[in-house]
């Protein structure tokens, strides 16, 4: 067994009324990698910063390699080697790769002068010993996210971690460097440091994770071998109900309710074409540069398609604007919702009715009455968790905003519904509650598209998968012909 | 390696360069009398005070802030020191320079906390000290302007560093006032680039959240670069005062736009952590070639604002058209 690094015994933690920690324990060993896993407001951030030393718990005992550890504060936990890497990596963009990974630690021993010719050394050593490349006098902003993560664990090994705790590590990389940064995190647990990794993306947790640790509404639910867990076992403690993993199989139907024929852009796609019946949930998948997302934005009309034809209900549609769009009651939820799909100051209430305004314009004013109405209908409909209609979208989880967005496009009765990695960032129970609201979405007779490279997802919930190439149609298939090895196989072979 | 050489030949204190010369020639090929050294002695006639301004616009933008209160701050310091050395009978350089110093460092930290500690946005801080700071200039010292400096400032105009006479027999001295941004521009230089506390100043602009996470004192680096800002204005006051041999309130008055213009021209971002001291000194050197000699080619006047106006949208829009670049470019 080895030997303990740190040890939290029954963790409180309160913000005014609020309990956001209920008596946690935790344990991390050295030279191992642990995974916490949690949905958002499982308390798992609270956790990270009362590791940290970010927060003073309200109760409870931290050791540190045995060490009772009274007062723990930001600067104490660094002295003990603890190191936490956010989700925004906090780097200097402006800053070349070698001061970044230098700068700390310059900082922190109270350097007056920059010693450009150490920076360089030492950032060279330390992606010498994490096995990263890079051009030490490049600037940062130049750099791949997967790179930038490099520089930040680099920055920490320098400051001699012992503890790395990584927030969400694998949100914004692509698989292959998921590969990497794995193969990273398991060198330093060889070096003895221990590692924690804070994810809920259940097929990473199994790839990489020793131990597992599975908080819940802020108590600890489970801790434990990872081979202690199935995917079942894991979901339900997550989320705290059962999931079952169902295929969609909607009646098959002669209906057409949308299709393509041999539509393209220049330097996006070319020659693609489909079809979409009454009850079909149609998947579009690919690697990013496959020109799947490019898909729903030239159907939205954001970038038109060039050539081909469309076809909603028969009838042949231009579509070469956003209003274009709109009057043919083609809804869009685009793959940054943040920025594209939600007015993130506002409230519910505003964002609810965004695109569907100007039916609630009546006589030179504004219904307020029936707009709050139709919110509040909303918001019961998809299961949204929000305080009031009034609440502004920003101080909502991930999940139950993007339902605010589907539920803004929902409010305009369109007839065809894009949806572009629709659950990204979104918790295993929303996404579970949003896949639910497509099925009946298309069990109504909306035509919905998923644009997503989510293969479990896809294959869950499409009756009808199209994957692309290099900006063609490789294959359509039916999911129940293929397993996820399979699919990801035909988006990435020559 | 070759990499490296190309990333140097694109780099925008290059493409400042490329645009100096081209001028230059241009300039030079239409009209002879500008291959002289006199270009040289009016040019950096003309570069010495906007060079200081330009250093603390600099800093205090890489900090990821602005400054437009360094006119007023500049004009108060000439005007107060100007008066109050005449009324009481000063006669001193250095203390000359130290009261410029301490109005400008007063004015600076009242920037200071406005920005670091009340929080207000630069622009909107800075512009209503530069306003308070100029109404403040006219109430107290009336609009007059004035025209005798005590004696050895006077005298201090007189030094040159060298004199040169041309074959028509006219002399063209250069001040040793040019002495004053090259000394800043050094210690600004061995500052940014080589202490820690430079370093910080970068990174506060490139990302202030990252820095107060890696241990910098934001607060005491934003205190510093406005309170710097504020000593060099009033420096550079003093040192315009002795240059025109008289203490104008309203003179420099306007000059920031061309100030922020010729420090955005040299390659340092407006949205901060980007900057250099050398970029900076070229960015100054086009725009008061511009100022000074584009009536060599025979451009009238008043189209003469226009093209600085061209140039200054031509050279910023190739710095912001790279960053826009890098920001798109596939990422290695």
């Amino acid at each position: 067994m080895a030997e303990t690094f740190l040890e939290l015994k029954d963790i409180h933690k309160s913000f005014g009324g609020v309990q956001a920690l209920k008596g946690v324990d935790l344990t991390i060993r050295c030279g191992e990698i642990h995974c916490l896993a949690g949905e958002n407001g499982s308390g798992k951030s609270t956790l990270i910063k009362v590791i940290s030393g970010a927060h003073e718990p309200t109760k409870g005992e931290i050791y540190i390699e045995g060490e009772r550890i009274l007062h723990l504060n930001p600067i104490i936990a660094i002295e003990h080697g603890i190191q936490v890497i956010y989700q925004d990596f906090a780097i200097f963009p402006n800053l070349t790769v070698a001061e970044n990974i230098a700068m700390n630690r310059a900082v922190s021993t109270g350097a007056k002068l920059m010693n450009w010719k150490g920076a360089r050394e030492l950032a060279l050593e330390a992606m010498e010993q994490i096995g990263a490349k890079m051009d030490p006098d490049v600037l940062v902003e130049n750099l791949s996210v997967a790179n930038r993560q490099m520089v930040a664990i680099c920055r920490t090994i320098i400051n001699d971690a012992k503890l790395l705790i990584l927030d969400e590590p694998t949100a914004a990389l692509t698989s292959k460097e998921v590969q990497k940064l794995y193969a990273i995190l398991r060198r330093l647990r060889d070096k003895g440091i221990a590692v924690m990794i804070v994810n809920h993306k259940l097929d990473e947790v199994f790839e990489i994770a020793e131990r597992l640790t599975i908080l819940r509404n802020g108590e600890k639910i489970s801790t434990g071998m990872i081979d202690e867990y199935d995917r079942n076992r894991f979901v339900k403690e997550l989320t705290g109900r059962n999931i079952s993993e169902s295929f969609y199989e909607p009646k098959a139907s002669e209906e057409e309710i949308f299709r393509a024929e041999n539509i393209g852009r220049k330097g996006a796609f070319e020659e693609v074409s489909f079809s979409l019946k009454r009850g079909d949930v149609f998947g579009i998948t690919g690697l990013l540069d496959s020109g799947r997302g490019q898909i729903g934005d030239a159907l939205f009309g954001i970038n038109p398609i060039q050539s081909g034809k469309i076809f909603l209900h028969g009838k042949q549609i231009e579509i070469n604007s956003t209003e274009d769009a709109v009057r043919h009651k083609i809804a869009y939820v685009p793959e940054d919702r943040l920025t594209q799909g939600l007015f993130l100051d506002r409230s519910i209430q505003d964002n609810t009715i965004a695109a569907s305004i100007s039916k609630y314009f009546i006589r030179g004013k504004l219904d307020e009455q029936a707009m709050y109405q139709a919110t509040v209908e909303w918001i019961k409909r998809i299961g949204c968790v929000a305080p009031s209609p009034e609440a502004s979208v920003r101080t909502l989880s991930g999940g139950n905003a993007q339902k605010i967005v589907i539920a803004k496009w929902l409010n305009t009765d369109p007839a065809l519904l894009i949806l572009n990695g629709p659950t990204v960032g979104v918790d295993i129970g929303a996404k579970y509650d949003i896949h639910q609201i497509l099925r009946r979405l298309a069990g109504e007779g909306i035509g919905v598209i998923v644009i997503s490279d989510d293969l479990p997802e896809l294959i869950q919930n499409c009756n009808h998968i199209l994957v692309m190439k290099n900006g063609r149609v490789s294959e359509i298939v039916e999911p129940s012909e293929v397993n996820e090895t399979e699919l990801a196989t035909m988006m990435s072979s020559q | 390696m070759n990499q490296k050489i190309r990333n140097f030949l694109t780099s925008n204190e290059m493409i400042v360069v490329y645009i100096i010369a081209g001028l230059a020639i241009l300039i030079g090929s239409v009209n002879h009398a500008f291959n002289s050294i006199s270009t040289v002695v009016n040019l950096a006639r003309t570069m010495l005070v906007t060079l200081i301004f330009a250093m603390c616009e600099m800093l205090v933008i890489v900090s990821g802030g602005i400054d437009v209160s360094f006119p007023a701050i500049a004009s108060l310091a000439m005007i107060a020191t100007g008066n109050i050395m005449l009324k009481n009978g000063l006669d001193n350089v250095p203390l000359a320079f130290l009261m410029g110093a301490v109005i400008g460092g007063v004015l600076g930290t009242l920037n200071a906390v406005l920005i670091a500690v009340v929080k207000m946005p630069p622009l909107i801080a800075t512009l209503g000290v530069s306003s308070m700071t100029s109404g403040a200039t006219l109430a107290i010292f009336g609009a007059k302007i004035l025209t005798v400096l005590p004696a050895k400032l006077d005298e201090l105009y007189k030094v040159s560093l060298f004199t040169y006479t041309n074959p028509e027999g006219i002399t063209y001295s250069l001040t040793v006032l040019f002495l004053i941004p090259i000394g800043i521009c050094l210690l600004m230089w061995f500052l940014l680039k080589y202490t820690m506390f430079g370093r910080g100043i970068y990174a506060t602009g490139g990302d202030i959240r990252a820095a107060r996470i890696a241990g910098f004192n934001v607060t005491a680096i934003q205190f510093f670069v406005y309170i710097m800002s504020g000593i060099l204005s009033g420096i550079a006051g003093i040192t315009y005062m002795i240059l025109m041999r008289a203490a104008d309130p309203s003179v420099l008055m306007g000059s920031e736009m061309m100030v922020i213009a010729a420090v955005v021209m040299g390659g340092t971002r407006i949205t901060g952590g980007h900057g250099t001291v050398l970029g900076t000194i070229l960015g100054v050197t086009l725009i008061s070639l511009i100022k000074n000699n584009l009536i060599m080619l025979g451009v009238p006047t008043h189209f003469q604002t226009f093209v600085i106006g061209l140039i200054m949208i031509v050279g910023t829009s190739i710095t912001s058209l790279k960053a826009k670049h890098i920001a798109n470019s596939a990422k290695i």
